[in-house]
């Protein structure tokens, strides 16, 4: 059985906090300049916020894109009194449920 | 059509007296037009509104063959009512879909050829792609069933665009293995559906469906069904 996603996660997650801290408290040394150092620092901040916005433009496209599917309703509407007039010509004991 | 195979559908309904005789309506033209081999199993579960009665008539209409009657005394939930159903299914396929509609039987035919294209285990509808789209959703619906999904798709990569929607058609021996194999109720039992699916290593291909809002009687989306489908997500998240 594969290992379930939320220790996926936290997986990915914990490995990449942990690399971060490290360079944070000095164990990884680097001669880095000092706006990369200051890029690194907030990292997981900028990444949050790149995850928030990506979503929420997603679910923005996703939303305007959600087809409206007008021509199912009324195709669906005609065959519903076609199938009302049909089941009475049928004998079907109940077709007064619909009136 | 040449081919042997032929398709059990289940309908459970609960208060669906009006409804009933007209998806079965539009069953009966979609399979007949098709040429397919059928039958529809109805499983009632003690509708006060006598839902039973109106499908009696309609087996009386259209025969034993087509259509069987397996009611039971109360209602029980989706997940048994698919068992009780398959235990008298002769197909060897079975189709799912809902009583109320939303679903048109026009698409039957769509899920067959896709099934037949690489023998798919499972076939499922998708409101989210191509032609597939649905009506009579405000915006709020709308953002509510595109958030959920998206949170569904970043937490349990499926593989599926659309996890909630219940119209499809399974292999027999595979929609009884994983009935067996699923742990949730309500929405999740859907989804969780696909996820086992997935994890038994049998393959699922989507078409495009569109999903009309009910004509008679009221869906429900409130406050609940939003915690519960979290719920049965975070569930599965931890689980699977």
């Amino acid at each position: 059985m594969a290992i379930p996603k939320l220790f996926q996660w936290l997986l990915g997650v914990g490995s990449f906090m942990t690399v971060w801290l490290a360079y944070l408290i000095g164990y990884i040394q680097t001669d880095l300049r000092k706006e990369y150092h200051e890029i690194i620092i907030a990292l997981p901040i900028y990444l949050l916020i790149t995850f928030a916005c990506f979503t929420l433009g997603m679910i923005g496209y996703r939303v305007a894109t959600f087809n409206d599917c007008v021509e199912a309703s009324k195709e669906l509407k005609e065959q519903i009194e076609e199938a009302r007039r049909d089941l009475e010509t049928k004998g079907y004991k109940y077709s007064s449920d619909w009136k | 059509m040449a081919d042997k195979n032929k398709y059990t559908v289940l309908l459970p309904t609960y208060e669906e007296r009006k409804n009933l005789p007209l998806i079965v309506w539009l069953l009966v033209k979609s399979f007949t037009e098709s040429g397919y081999d059928y039958e529809i199993i109805i499983i009632d579960d003690g509708s006060p509104d006598g839902t039973l009665e109106a499908a009696k008539e309609l087996q009386r209409i259209y025969g034993e063959k087509r259509i069987l009657l397996r009611p039971r005394e109360k209602k029980l939930g989706l997940g048994t009512a698919y068992i009780h159903g398959i235990k008298h299914a002769t197909g060897n396929f079975i189709i799912i879909l809902d009583a109320d509609l939303s679903h048109h039987p026009k698409f039957i035919p769509d899920f067959i050829k896709k099934q037949a294209e690489k023998d798919y285990d499972v076939v499922t509808g998708t409101r989210y792609v191509g032609t597939g789209g649905v009506y009579g959703w405000d915006l709020k619906r709308k953002l509510i069933s595109r958030g959920a999904n998206l949170v569904t798709q970043i937490l349990l990569r499926p593989g599926v665009s659309d996890l909630t929607g219940s119209f499809r058609l399974y292999r027999k021996s595979v929609l009884e293995k994983l009935i067996t194999n699923c742990v949730s109720k309500g929405y999740t039992f859907q989804i969780e559906m696909i996820i086992r699916a997935r994890q038994f290593g049998f393959s699922v291909a989507e078409v495009p469906i569109t999903f009309v809002d009910r004509v008679y009687g009221e869906s429900k989306l409130g406050g609940n069904e939003i915690v519960g489908f979290l719920k049965g997500i975070l569930f599965l998240f931890a689980t699977t």
